[in-house]
This record gives structure tokens, sequence and C-alpha cells, in this order.
């Protein structure tokens, strides 16, 4: 099992560290529930070391993400980034991705922890230009910093640059403890927030900066359970749950990244007829009416007809909006919102309904 | 981390303490700091049978359900009704307004066949 440079750091906090996607990580410090709390009115701390990044790079390095991603990278200018997914042939999800733009010739893409080098594996396979393509994650640590406070507690401390003049999903290079890190107006709770990706053997330094100067934020360091609970009020995917290589990106919900029209790339053909037949499964969201909390691979049924509809992809009761919810993947016609739904929770029909996604949103200032 | 004396255990993290014919139920501070704040109880319906070792009942943190079994062979007498608005009593106060069950029709035997609080505090290393 591998371990960030935070490792020892989260035992001393008395991080609870559990098996994920091969690495050992925090699940919690103080508890779920007060970490999830916290990021929504102040701000958390997470390490989000074992995130892969892989460079691409050279004079057609544009050229060869256009056809190994989904979204437009002709659209990305300097010190911009996009979300993005990696495809199959199929149209299914490889992995959901992040793509930052350095330069016209040099691009940063940030991917998941479990599916780094299956995504390089697959980059490099498929890559069909003289791009070059480095797997990097061993090279870098990821802090992200989330909360109402975030850009609050990062500005004083980045001198060089003006933070908050760093736009929602754009990026800046700055030093901080004397060194170049990348902070991206980024994150994965649907609150403000930056990620910062700093050289693995000043991870250390820069997170003992952040909980110290963070203590007068009321900043606290947050696990993967808060991180999962959040995401899912926010109503981001999760690979292994809403997308999957067997799930094609326009039924996980990831129409609004499939640049069909942008020329060729891969699951271009499937998806595109795909579209043209109709999506047969759609993601949504629900909540539970009746006592009970759907999990992942929970049925969920038509409960007039009691026929199977579909499958949960994700499920809990959450901190901040308080009820049971999920996203589930369902057969298109059976996909309306305000629909009655029943989840099959242990072999006993828990009714709910389909609502709007996300479950939250934040209010901007 | 406190195991009351006046309680008995199981290897599978519950407490049983005796009110007369009746064995009181609940998951031991061990369990809910391992399992994490929990956000729901599946309580027994009142009546039920239950075996010892059997499933009796689920709690779920943000992150999974986990099945409690049952300590005892027995019958369901009464469940503890305070958890389905507060499933957090389990985490907050675990052997006291964080019960679970309370089940008749005990027998004495299986009783004694359960750990005492120092075999359990040595069980779980605590």
């Amino acid at each position: 099992m591998k371990r960030t440079p935070l490792y020892e750091e989260h035992i001393r906090l008395g991080g609870k560290m559990v098996p994920f996607a091969g690495w050992e990580m925090p699940v919690q410090y103080s508890g779920v529930i007060a970490e999830h709390v916290n990021v929504r009115e102040r701000v958390g701390l997470f390490d989000v070391s074992h995130m892969g990044e892989i460079w691409v790079t050279g004079s057609d390095a544009e050229q060869a993400l256009e056809y190994l991603t989904c979204n437009r990278v002709a659209a990305l200018v300097d010190g911009k980034a996009q979300y993005s997914a990696i495809l199959n042939e199929s149209g299914g999800v490889i992995d959901d991705i992040i793509v930052y733009r350095f330069s016209p010739e040099r691009f940063l893409l940030c991917v998941n922890a479990s599916n780094a080098d299956a995504d390089f594996a697959w980059l490099t396979q498929h890559n069909p230009t003289t791009a070059t393509i480095t797997n990097a994650s061993a090279d870098y640590g990821q802090i992200a910093v989330q909360g109402p406070k975030a850009i609050d507690l990062l500005a004083p401390l980045v001198k060089s640059v003006d933070l908050r003049a760093v736009k929602p999903f754009h990026f800046i290079e700055a030093e901080l403890l004397g060194t170049s890190m990348i902070f991206a107006r980024t994150g994965y709770t649907g609150e403000d927030g930056c990620e910062i990706f700093v050289k693995s053997e000043r991870v250390v330094d820069l997170w003992r900066l952040l909980l110290e100067h963070g203590e007068s934020y009321g900043a606290l360091p947050c696990g993967l359970g808060a991180r999962d609970s959040l995401r899912l009020e926010a109503a981001y995917p999760l690979h292994g749950h809403e997308l999957g290589t067997d799930i094609s990106a326009l039924e996980s919900g990831l129409g609004w990244i499939v640049k069909l029209d942008k020329g060729d790339f891969i699951g271009r053909a499937a998806l595109l007829a795909e579209k043209e037949r109709g999506v047969a499964r759609k993601l949504i969201g629900f909540v539970l009416d009746d006592a009970g909390i759907a999990r992942q691979g929970d049925p969920v049924v038509d409960p007039s007809s009691q026929r199977e509809i579909g499958i949960v992809t994700s499920g809990t009761k959450t901190p901040t909006v308080q009820k049971a919810l999920g996203m589930a993947l369902v057969s298109s016609d059976h996909a309306a919102t305000d629909a009655r739904i029943a989840v099959s929770v242990r072999g006993r029909a828990i009714q709910g309904r389909i609502v709007p996604l996300p479950f939250y949103k934040r209010t901007k200032v | 981390m406190e195991f009351p004396q006046n309680c008995k255990y199981t290897k599978d993290h519950e407490w049983v303490r005796l009110e007369g014919d009746t064995a009181v139920v609940g998951i031991t501070e061990f369990a809910q700091a391992e399992l994490g704040d929990l956000v729901f109880v599946d309580l027994p319906a009142v009546g039920k049978s239950v075996a010892a070792h059997a499933t009796m009942c689920v709690v779920e943190s943000t992150k999974a359900a986990s099945d409690v079994y049952s300590p005892l062979t027995g019958t369901v007498a009464a469940v503890n009704d305070a958890l389905s608005a507060d499933p957090g009593l389990i985490n907050k106060t675990p052997y006291s307004d964080g019960w679970i069950v309370k089940l008749s029709n005990i027998q004495a035997a299986e009783v004694e066949q359960l750990m005492s609080a120092d075999q359990y505090k040595s069980l779980v290393g605590k």
C-alpha cells in the first residue's frame, strides 16, 4: 500500500487510516460530520497527494489531447483549467480529469489515483502524435484548501500574486516557502477553494504552514469521508460510482463536456451513434422519503410496476442537506424529475422521488 | 476508552447489561469509534425473535452500513426510538442514551458465556 508524504502528519493528527485506491489515506480525523460542516462553513484541508499528474508536452500536445480527451482543448488558454474525460472506443469513461494549459505546448492532466497508471498506459498507447507524455504522479503532492474561507486563508500567504484575481477554473504558478507551486481555483466539495500542486518533498512543509496559519480561519484537516459526502451533495460524479468504462459518458451526465463537433476523438463514433438512437440510461438524483439509506448497488424500482429500472451509484445521508439522498443510473423513460421511485434496501422497498441535481449549491457572495 | 464493569461483551463489539429479566444491548465505545458518525439506525420490530450471533439490526455511518449482531437469543422487547431522531446518541453515550434494544426471553447460560469488561478490553487492546 502506498503512502503520501503526509502519512506521519495524519497519524500525528489522529487520522483514521483506511485503504483507498491502493493508498493508505485518512478517512477522518475529528469526525466526518464535523469535517463536512467545517468545509461548508469555514475551511478544510485535504491531502489529495494520491491524485495522479500527467504532463503532455510538445508542439502537437494540443492535437494529441483533442484526440485523447472529449472536451474542446482548443477552448483553453494559458492559465485556464478544464474538466474533461478520457473515453474508451465505446464512449465509456476511463477517467474524468482536469486539463491545465500552461502554454500551447505544455498541459498538465490531474487524474484519479485509482486510474493513474491505467490512464498513463492508455494515453501512451493511443497518442496519435509525437507529443511527450510523462507520468509525474510521484513528483507532486496536492493539498486541497476548500471552503468559504479558503482564499482568505491562502491569499495573505502567497504574496507575489493576487490569488483573489484567479477566477474559478483558472490557475497560477507562484512562490511559497521558497518553491514554485501551482494554485488552481478548483475543487471537489462544492465550495470555493484552491488545489495546490507542490513538489513531493515540500508537501509536509506546506501542510504544516496551512494548518498553523489556518487555525485563525477555523481550518480543520479533513479526510476522504467528508470529501465523499461533500462531493455527493454537490453532485460531482466519482469514478467507480457514477463513472466507469461500462457507463457511457452520455449516460453518466457528462454530455456537457463531450464535444462531438470538435473533430475526431476516441469514443466519438460510439457516442454519435448512441445519441442518434437515444441514450438508454440517465444519471439522476433522488431523495428518500421513508426511513433508510440507499447505497451503491441497491436496485431502483418503479413503485407502480415493481419493475427494476436502475441501480444506485452513490448514496448516504449527508450532513448539510440532512436527507437520505443519492445518485442512480436509471432507464431514460423513468428519469423524469419528481417521478416516484423506490430503492430496494436489504430487500425492503424504501420510497423516494427523483429530484434535480445538485443537492447543494453554495450561495455566491 | 471506557468499558463499564457492569456490562458483558461480545467479540463483535456489542455490550449487554442485565436489568432483571431483560438484557439491554448496545455497541461498545470501540465499535462506535471504528464506525464513525452514525446517521441512521435500522431498528428491528418489537416482538421479533433474534438468535445469538445473527443480525439484529443495522447501523449506518455516512460511509457504510454495518450489521449489529444479537449477543443473545431472545425477543425484542423494546427499541430505542430516540435513535431515529438522533443516531449520534450511539457515538456520544454508547452505554446509556445510545442503547439499541432490550431483549426478553433470554437464557442465563448464554449470558454466562459473554466476555467480562477486562476480557473485552484486552481483545480490543485499549
